[in-house]
C-alpha cells in the first residue's frame, strides 16, 4: 500500500527524521495561512498524488510571494496532473503540500527495501540524489552502495558509517547514522516494504533534511497497523481493482480484448501468455482464488465485462480446492443475470470436472467448451477474430 | 526415495481441528499419507479423525515421532506456528497460508540459521510424492507416481503441468510448490539439488514467475552441477511492469526479472525452455527421450 508524500513525512517526523516545515492544504487560503505559520519568503507547492515524475510534469512549483503561492495552489488543486507514471488520463490533484523552500548544496539518495536475493532488508545509498535511481543503477552501478541488515542485530552503526563514507557524508556522520537508524526502526515497526528519501539534502545550515519521501507498506501486515491502514487513499487506486478486492478477487486491468477469469495467479499469467501466443491481447489479469463460490464467479464476470474493450471471455479453471461444479454454476448465474454479447469460452479441469461440464451442457447456453489451456486460448482468439470481422457471434451451442 | 517426503514421513497437521485442515488431512490420509496426529492449542488430549490432538508441536513430536508438519493456520498466526515447528526440530514444515507479512518471513529465515528445517511456502500448494505422501491442498487424483520432479511457485500452474504430463503417461517423483511470496522458505536451487541427488528422479520441471532472481540463480546452479535435464517455464511474459500479478512476489521491478529475461537467461545456460505454457508436457517428453530415459 502506497501513501502520499505528506503522510510519509508526518511518519518520518514522528520517528525524529528531519523534514522541511510544511503542511498539506486543500485551498489557496489555507496555503497562505501555512506560509504565515512556517515563515520564509519562498515556498514549494507539491501536488499530492501517488504517481512519481511530478517535478517534470509541473507538479512541484516554487512561489516567491504570497500571491504567487495562492495562485499556484489554486491552479494545481482540481487539475489533472499527467506524469510519466500516470498514463495519459493523468491523476486529479485534490491537495498540495506547502513547504518552506530551502537552499540545498548537495543531494543524496537513500532507500530501504526487502531484497529478494538475500531475503533481508537492504539499505541503499548513493551520492546521485534527486534523480531516477534506477537510471543510476543501470548506467553507473558502482555509484550505488548497499548494506544488508541482519534481522537479529538490526542495522549496525558501522554499516551506516560505511555508507556515509561511500557517498561523501563523513562530515555529517553522527546525524546520518541517527537518521538511518530511525528510518530502519520505522521500516521494521510499521512493516514497510519500501522507504525512500530522494533526495536527502544538506541545507546551508548543515542540517540533513528529507526533501522528498516515499513509503510503501505490506498489505498483509496492515491487520496489525490500524494507523497505517487509515492512510489508504482509495482515490489513488483503480476503482475496479478496489471493487474486485472487496469480492475477494485479484484483478488488474490490461489493454487487450480477451477478458480472463482464472484461478491461481500462476495459471492466470500463463493464460494471458497463451492468449498473446495466439495473436491477441488479454484485457485483464483475474484470479478468483481458492474456494470460489458461484457468487464470486458471477462477480468476476461483472467486473470483467465493465471493461468496454472486452470482446470475448475466457474462463480457465484448474480446480484443486476449487470445485468445477461451483464454477459452472457461477458461469450460468452470470449469463442469466446480465446480457452478455461476448462469446464465452470455458475450460474446466480438476475437482468435480464431470459435474461442472454437465451443468454447462444442461444450461442450454451458447458456450464454447475447450479441452485444455491451448484449446481455450485458440478458441478465444478465434472467437475474437469472428467478432472483429463483424460476424454475429457464431452460436457454438454447448458441446463436450 | 523421492524428495523431502515419502511413505516413511510421519506427518502432523497444525491447526488440525479447523475446517480446511480437517478436509485436507482426510484427503492426505486417503492418499496414503502417514498422518500421526495434529496440534490445536487448547485441545490437547482430545482426538480428531481418530488421531491424537496435542497442545504443542513439541508434545506432538515427543509422542508420535513426527518429522513433517502441514501448517494450516491463518496468515496472521501461521509464522508463529512455523517457528514453533522449527524449534521442535521438525524436518519439513509446509506452510500453506497466503498473506504472511514479508518481515515475518525475513525474521523466520534468520531464525533458521543453525537449524535444519526445510520450509516449503508460504503461499504454497504444498508438496506431494504421488501415492506415498501428500502435505498440502493440491488435488491428489491428478498426480501419478513416476520419475519427473516438478517445482513451481504457483499451485494451479503445477496442476496444469502435471495434467499435461499425465496425458502423455508421464508420472512424477515429487511435486513441490515453493510459494508465490517474495521471501519464502526453500528456493528453486535447493529443490533442484534435492532432485539431482534423488535416484528416483530422471528430469525436473521448474515453473517460475515474474519477479525476483531465484529462477535464474537456480538455472545457473543447474548448468554447473546437474546431470539431469531441467525444463524451465516462466509465467508472465505478457505481464506489465510494476503491477503485482496476484502473488505478492509476482511483480516486475527491474530488467532482469521479467519472464522474457528469465527465459532467455535459462536458455543461454543450456536449460530446455518452454515458451508456450500449453507445451510443458510435450517438452518434458521430448527432453526425456533426448536424455534416453523413459519416465
Amino acid at each position: 500500500m502506497n501513501i502520499h508524500e505528506y503522510q510519509a513525512k508526518e511518519l518520518l517526523r514522528a520517528y525524529g527524521i528531519p523534514v522541511p516545515p510544511g503542511e498539506v492544504v486543500y485551498s489557496d487560503r489555507a496555503a497562505a495561512r501555512v506560509a504565515e505559520e512556517i515563515g520564509g519568503n519562498r515556498w514549494v507547492v507539491k501536488a499530492q498524488i501517488h504517481a512519481g515524475g511530478r517535478g517534470k510534469a509541473g507538479g512541484v512549483r516554487i512561489a516567491s510571494s504570497r500571491e504567487e503561492l495562492r495562485e499556484l495552489t489554486d491552479r494545481m488543486i482540481g487539475s489533472r496532473l499527467v506524469t510519466e507514471q500516470t498514463g495519459p488520463e493523468g491523476r486529479l490533484v485534490q491537495r498540495v503540500l506547502i513547504e518552506r523552500a530551502c537552499r540545498v548544496d548537495r543531494e543524496w539518495y537513500l532507500g530501504m527495501t526487502v531484497d529478494r536475493a538475500t531475503q533481508r532488508v537492504a539499505v541503499i545509498a548513493s551520492a546521485d540524489g534527486g534523480v531516477d535511481i534506477e537510471e543510476v543503477a543501470r548506467a553507473h552501478p558502482e555509484r550505488i552502495h548497499t548494506e544488508i541488515v541482519d534481522p537479529a542485530t538490526g542495522l549496525l552503526d558501522f554499516q551506516c558509517r560505511k555508507l556515509a563514507m561511500a557517498i561523501g557524508l563523513q562530515h555529517r556522520m553522527a546525524p546520518f547514522v541517527r537518521l538511518l537508524q530511525r528510518l530502519y526502526r520505522l521500516v521494521c515497526e510499521k512493516d514497510a516494504l519500501l522507504a525512500e528519501i530522494n533526495p536527502l539534502v544538506e541545507t546551508e545550515d548543515g542540517d540533513l533534511l528529507a526533501l522528498d519521501a516515499k513509503l510503501s507498506f505490506d498489505d498483509h501486515a496492515l491487520f496489525r497497523h490500524g494507523d497505517i491502514a487509515e492512510l489508504r487513499d482509495f482515490d489513488e487506486e483503480d476503482p475496479k481493482e478496489v471493487e474486485a478486492h472487496g469480492h475477494g478477487l485479484s484483478y488488474v486491468a490490461l489493454d487487450g480484448q480477451v477478458g480472463c477469469i482464472v484461478n491461481g495467479a500462476g495459471l492466470a499469467m500463463a493464460t494471458m501468455d497463451a492468449i498473446v501466443l495466439h495473436g491477441a491481447r488479454p484485457a485483464n489479469f483475474l484470479d478468483v482464488g481458492g474456494g470460489a463460490s458461484p457468487e464470486k464467479v458471477a462477480n468476476a464476470f461483472r467486473i470483467v465485462l465493465e471493461d468496454p474493450n472486452v470482446r470475448v471471455i475466457l474462463v480457465n479453471i484448474f480446480a484443486g480446492i476449487n470445485r468445477c461444479d461451483w464454477i459452472a454454476e457461477g458461469v450460468v448465474r452470470a449469463t442469466r443475470s446480465q446480457e452478455i454479447e461476448a462469446p464465452i469460452v470455458v475450460r474446466l479441469a480438476g475437482t468435480n470436472v464431470e459435474e461442472g461440464r454437465r451443468i454447462l451442457e444442461e444450461s442450454g447456453l451458447d458456450l464454447i467448451l475447450a479441452e485444455d489451456l491451448d484449446d481455450g486460448a485458440r478458441k478465444a482468439v478465434a472467437a475474437l477474430r469472428a467478432v472483429e470481422a463483424g460476424y454475429e457471434p457464431v452460436p457454438q451451442g454447448v458441446r463436450a | 526415495m523421492s524428495v523431502f517426503v515419502d511413505e516413511t514421513s510421519r506427518v502432523i497437521i497444525q491447526g488440525f481441528t479447523g475446517q480446511h485442515a480437517t478436509f485436507h488431512a482426510q484427503d492426505a490420509i486417503a492418499h496414503g499419507t502417514n498422518v500421526v496426529g495434529g496440534v490445536t492449542p487448547g485441545k490437547g488430549g482430545t482426538t480428531h479423525l481418530g488421531l491424537p490432538v496435542f497442545d504443542s508441536v513439541e508434545e506432538a513430536v515427543a509422542a508420535t515421532g513426527a518429522n513433517v508438519t502441514g501448517i494450516f493456520a491463518p496468515p496472521q498466526v501461521a509464522v508463529d506456528a512455523l517457528l514453533e515447528a522449527i524449534e521442535a526440530g521438525v524436518e519439513v514444515a509446509v506452510i500453506i497460508a497466503d498473506g504472511v507479512p514479508v518481515h515475518d518471513m525475513v525474521r523466520t529465515k534468520r531464525y533458521l540459521t543453525g537449524r535444519s528445517t526445510t520450509i516449503i511456502g508460504p503461499n504454497s500448494p504444498g508438496i506431494i510424492t504421488p501415492g506415498r505422501c501428500k502435505v498440502g491442498i493440491m488435488p491428489a487424483h491428478i498426480y501419478t507416481p513416476g520419475r519427473v520432479g516438478v517445482v513451481s511457485r504457483s499451485g494451479t500452474l503445477n496442476y496444469e503441468a502435471v495434467s499435461q504430463m499425465g496425458k502423455l503417461g508421464l508420472g512424477q517423483s515429487t511435486c513441490v510448490g515453493i510459494g508465490g511470496d517474495p521471501v519464502n522458505g526453500v528456493d528453486f536451487r535447493t529443490v533442484l539439488q534435492a532432485f539431482e541427488e534423488d535416484p528416483e528422479t530422471d528430469a525436473v520441471v521448474m515453473i517460475g514467475e515474474i519477479g525476483g532472481p531465484q529462477e535464474v540463480e537456480a538455472a545457473r546452479w543447474a548448468a554447473e552441477h546437474m546431470t539431469k535435464p531441467v525444463i524451465g517455464f516462466v509465467a508472465g511474459v505478457s505481464a506489465p511492469r510494476g503491477r503485482r500479478m496476484g502473488h505478492a512476489g509476482a511483480v516486475i521491478a527491474g530488467d532482469s526479472d521479467t519472464a522474457q529475461a528469465k527465459l532467455d537467461a535459462m536458455e543461454e545456460l543450456g536449460l530446455t525452455v518452454v515458451r508456450n505454457p500449453a507445451e510443458i508436457g510435450t517438452t518434458v517428453a521430448r527432453a526425456l527421450e533426448r536424455a534416453g530415459v523413459r519416465a
